[in-house]
């Protein structure tokens, strides 16, 4: 008997210690990768606070001495132009395409998911196809477009295409209109309910974490934008943080200091967002890559 | 009767039978929901059917922003050529793909392994998740901006943390040979976004299977190649399909870091980069318009490859009967 269980119990110890071990590698490679993540931005932070001899110099000055907060204000005071400026403009273009994303596509998503409706099921796989298109390929006549509109130098190109709709959006918001009951929508109607009231008094408020995800991946993205704002605005008094930012690079490609501090201070709203609402952030992700 | 009595009364003279504009609850319901969709029906001819088909026309013609002229398939005749002097799109596809075709594998291995890390209930999952996911939500320019201070060849982290095992560290992104390789590396720094995609597939998992699985002596290895992947093969699917629409589109960080120009010695000029220089530095609007429709050939090719070899290797449950498209 004895010699049974003797076996027995190293064996569950021996379980008990793999597991154990198992979990500390795990978490050794992990903090190693998050490590790896987090080094680059120490470094970025660093060097916006370096003294300019610290900044090129080999090996490496990890710890600013003295710490530099006066590169902030030089680096801000670098351009010809207010630095609230870009800040304003980049502002003004995320909250505009929050407003027009959330307008439109909460609707016509609601039209896609709810309402019965001829060549619905081919209008909405057309929404879904256009979303692989690559937009290189509609780039140049809305270019030759607009600047015939005299839209170049404007916001219009890039906010009005945010008010049409976004296919990405529409999915995201069908996906979630999808799990609301139908059964919500059934006893409204015999309350007598109209199709607006229906979206209005009872989607609309059940949809607002969806909304609240369309809201936040709007504002990040058109605030991180690029390609579009750098072809459609050319005057520095137009120019968002992302554009000042390339601007900053062509005219002063080695200020590594103010570049550091410029876009440390791009990266800020987004990452605030972030952090705050990343619930939200991880629950959109998940919804739009594993029930797609 | 009361709608025609109406209507009477309404018309003066001689009586007018006015239409009877009632309408059925079906009826009701299809008008609004195209009066519903109208911005997106009107979003899609202005800025996506009409372009591209204008577009496809323009790829016809030697255009700039003032003058048009009808030339045939000169363009594209231009663009398939070898003269570098004429056409860099060799250049340009090879370079893209190089990147494409390194970065879309490690990227999704990177995430997929941080994913499998993570879904085994590890402390501080949440923690761990937002920090992979965090280089993600930083603006292109200014990660493209840090990864050139990174990779400076005289001052920068990564050949300093080189020399410090002894390797005489590359000149990185100013040498046409590693050039790209940063590139590919830069892209890494941002496998979180996949790392979150695969996370939720595989905690979509029933944790029945591989308890059934566990009862009848599989192992872990076992367990993975029997229930993991063919459960999770869906959503690499997923991020398979995205990630080459997105990854052949790279623009921002080359613009970034080459300076608009794709150097050294051409080893950074993407596809996109290029298109950008030709239709909005070069204003030759009509090539570029060939570029587009080529590069959207190539990447639909890439789309309907996947999309066709998929029913050999991803699995799908019994849900595709059910699936509401």
């Amino acid at each position: 008997m004895s010699d049974t269980t003797v076996p027995i119990r190293t064996l569950r110890q021996s379980k008990k210690w793999n597991e154990r071990l198992q979990a500390i590698l795990t978490h050794v490679v992990l903090l190693i990768g998050a490590l790896i993540v987090m080094v680059p931005l120490a470094w970025m932070l660093s060097t916006s606070l370096k003294p300019p001899k610290q900044v090129q110099k080999f090996p490496p000055v990890w710890i600013p001495n003295p710490v530099m907060f006066s590169n902030y204000v030089r680096a801000v005071t670098i351009f010809p132009v207010p630095f609230w400026v870009f800040v304003r403009n980049s502002l003004f273009l995320s909250l505009s395409n929050v407003v027009g994303s959330v307008m439109s596509n909460s609707l016509v998503a609601f039209a896609f998911a709810r309402l019965r409706f001829r060549g619905s099921r081919i209008l909405f796989l057309v929404a879904l196809s256009s979303m692989m298109l690559p937009q290189q390929v509609t780039m140049i006549p809305l270019f030759i477009l607009f600047s015939k509109l005299g839209w170049v130098n404007t916001y219009k190109p890039l906010i009005i295409p945010q008010f049409l709709c976004n296919a990405y959006f529409i999915f995201l918001m069908r996906q979630f209109y999808a799990t609301i009951p139908r059964e919500l929508d059934d006893a409204a109607k015999i309350d007598g309910c109209s199709i607006l009231g229906l979206f209005f008094r009872i989607m609309l408020p059940l949809a607002k974490p969806a909304i609240g995800i369309m809201a936040i991946f709007e504002f990040t993205g058109s605030w991180n934008w690029f390609l579009w704002p750098l072809i459609y605005l050319s005057k520095m008094e137009t120019f968002p943080l992302a554009i000042a930012l390339q601007q900053l690079r062509a005219a002063h490609g080695v200020l590594w200091s103010e570049l550091m501090v410029v876009s440390f201070i791009a990266m800020l709203p987004p990452l605030v967002l972030f952090f705050i609402a990343q619930k939200t952030y991880i629950q959109g992700i998940v919804m739009t890559g594993v029930k797609g | 009767m009361t709608t025609s009595a109406e209507a009477g009364r309404r018309a003066e003279g001689p009586r007018v039978r006015w239409p009877r504009f009632k309408l059925t609850q079906p009826q009701r319901e299809e008008i609004t929901a195209y009066i519903l969709i109208s911005p997106w029906i009107i979003g899609f001819l202005w800025f996506t059917l009409g372009p591209m088909l204008t577009s496809l026309g323009l790829s016809f013609t030697e255009t700039d922003l003032f003058t048009s002229e009808f030339v045939g398939f000169a363009n594209y005749e231009r663009l398939l050529s070898t003269d570098v002097t004429l056409s860099l799109f060799w250049k340009a596809l090879y370079n893209t793909a190089y990147y494409v075709f390194l970065s879309i594998p490690l990227t999704m291995l990177v995430g997929f392994v941080i994913a499998l890390l993570l879904n085994q209930n590890i402390r501080g999952q949440s923690a761990y998740r937002i920090l992979y996911y965090l280089p993600s939500v930083i603006p292109g320019i200014a990660s493209a901006l840090l990864w050139l201070w990174l990779f400076n060849p005289e001052f920068g982290i990564i050949n300093w943390l080189l020399s410090l095992v002894g390797i005489a560290g590359p000149r990185w992104l100013y040498d046409p040979k590693t050039a790209k390789l940063a590139l590919v590396i830069m892209s890494l720094w941002g496998a979180g976004g996949n790392m979150l995609v695969f996370l939720a597939g595989l905690q979509g998992i029933p944790t029945q299977l591989y308890e059934a699985a566990t009862i009848d002596g599989a192992n872990a290895w076992r367990r993975f190649v029997h229930i993991t992947l063919p459960m999770i093969s869906p959503t690499l699917f997923f991020v398979l399909v995205t990630n080459i629409i997105q990854y052949f589109q790279i623009f921002t960080t080359v613009y970034v870091v080459s300076d608009g120009q794709g150097g050294p010695a051409n080893s950074t000029m993407m596809y996109v980069l290029w298109l950008y220089l030709l239709a909005f530095r070069q204003f030759r609007m009509g090539f570029a318009s060939a570029l587009a429709w080529v590069f959207f050939i190539v990447i639909m090719l890439f789309t309907v490859l996947i999309f066709r070899s998929s029913s050999a290797w991803v699995y799908y449950e019994t849900e595709i009967g059910e699936g509401r498209l």
